[in-house]
């Protein structure tokens, strides 16, 4: 639990994983006192808006899990529906065996997983990837855990169409968009990775960039915050680069507030973008 | 007669739970676990047919058990063994191979003599089962 402790926000996350921990805790307890019960199903589906830490929190759950005693192994298969759905007739059946197999004793996270499904191509193969899914999703429950996850109303429609899927998923988790202030920290924390700070100025201005930034087409949250402060670096190292010879620390580390007011993002005239 | 190749070969049957921890043990160890049948059990038949690709980057044994009960499913009366293979440098041999199926009744080899030049006896071996088309042995 310590590393999820550290994410920023994700209330409502924080507390269904916080349930699963104690089932699980408890189940361990019950079984040495060798009273009877089948181990839960585990399999989840993440739902959120972009950049709204659904891979982050899937890595965690791995290490979780594995911590908990549940899954054995405690590693991490990632794949989208390239991994899974094949080319040809007769394609896919192995390849999602392959995959199956590879996340046994682990946790296979699936990202995106509404491509899985393409109602408009009826000879499309991803269907056949579904059903040795749901197979394996409910034979070998204590052998792998599968983890779904997506946009919100993309999923949503996805598991309407399947909802053999969706019944077999006992723990639906959705990720809910980050607040202003949850940003900030999360950026402060991004810098601190980074070996970069803030100037007063520079949090000022950067608290307004996300501001006017959640308001414009292609936020992706936490995601943009990432690629805000990958660009101001950009633009502090070309700041700095011609008084390379004499820099101090401080000159290396801190963001002012002009790396930030730079960004297209304060231009009242452009519609903004996502690298803008 | 019970055929003995490989490893384990002269104790009792492993049992599912004992080829689970073995494989474990491979796995563990780095080695690519992989299965093999066959209906021809001469000693000098070395390849065997290849049951699925080799299992590199498992990590569970739960994988390659799944994959052995599709092979013993799809072959219940052949001999199946399981093979790992260590791709380390220096290695990159098969370092265990044990047979984990095999049909109810094992008939055995037969002993071929055949008189050469002069007085010379020459020795050749020939499972029984063999005389048999494939595919129709061991039924």
């Amino acid at each position: 639990m310590n590393d999820l402790t550290q994410l920023i926000g994700l209330a409502p996350v924080k507390a269904r994983i916080a349930q699963v921990t104690a089932l699980l805790a408890v189940d361990s307890a019950r079984r040495d006192l060798g009273l009877a019960g089948t181990p839960p199903g585990l399999h989840m589906s993440f739902t959120g808006n972009p950049g709204t830490g659904k891979t982050t929190v899937a890595l965690e759950m791995a290490g979780i899990l594995h911590r908990l005693g549940y899954s054995r192994k405690g590693h991490l298969v990632s794949v989208t529906r390239d991994d899974l759905v094949g080319q040809y007739i007769g394609h896919t059946a192995p390849k999602t065996r392959e995959v199956l197999k590879r996340a046994m004793g682990g946790v296979l996270f699936i990202d995106e997983a509404y491509y899985l499904y393409r109602p408009e191509n009826e000879r499309d193969y991803g269907q056949e990837a579904i059903e040795i899914l749901l197979q394996v999703m409910e034979n070998q429950r204590e052998d792998l855990v599968v983890i779904l996850a997506g946009y919100k109303d993309r999923m949503d429609r996805f598991f309407e169409s399947n909802p053999g899927l969706s019944s077999r998923i006992a723990h639906h988790i959705d990720f809910p968009d980050y607040s202003g202030e949850e940003l900030s920290r999360i950026a402060d924390l991004m810098l601190d990775r980074m070996g970069y700070t803030f100037d007063e100025g520079a949090r000022v201005a950067f608290g307004r960039y996300i501001e006017r930034r959640a308001t414009q087409p292609h936020f992706a949250n936490a995601r943009s915050v990432r690629n805000a402060l990958d660009r101001a670096r950009l633009r502090h190292a070309s700041r700095v680069f011609p008084k390379l010879a004499g820099a101090d620390r401080d000159l290396l580390v801190t963001l002012r507030a002009e790396d930030i007011l730079a960004s297209r993002v304060f231009d009242d005239d452009s519609a903004g973008g996502p690298d803008a | 007669m019970r055929i003995t190749q490989g490893a384990f070969s002269f104790l009792p049957d492993l049992t599912d739970e004992q080829i689970r921890a073995q494989v474990g043990y491979c796995l563990d160890k780095g080695w690519a676990v992989s299965l093999e049948h066959t209906d021809d059990i001469h000693p000098r038949n070395t390849y065997w047919e290849m049951f699925g690709q080799p299992m590199f980057d498992l990590k569970d044994a739960a994988g390659a058990m799944a994959e052995l009960a599709a092979c013993r499913a799809t072959f219940p009366a052949r001999y199946i063994r399981v093979n790992a293979f260590d791709a380390s440098r220096g290695w990159e041999a098969v370092r265990l191979s044990f047979i984990v199926n095999r049909p109810k009744d094992e008939p055995g080899l037969r002993l071929r003599r055949t008189e050469a030049e002069g007085r010379v006896q020459r020795y050749s071996i020939e499972p029984y089962a063999t005389t048999m088309p494939e595919g129709r042995r061991y039924q």
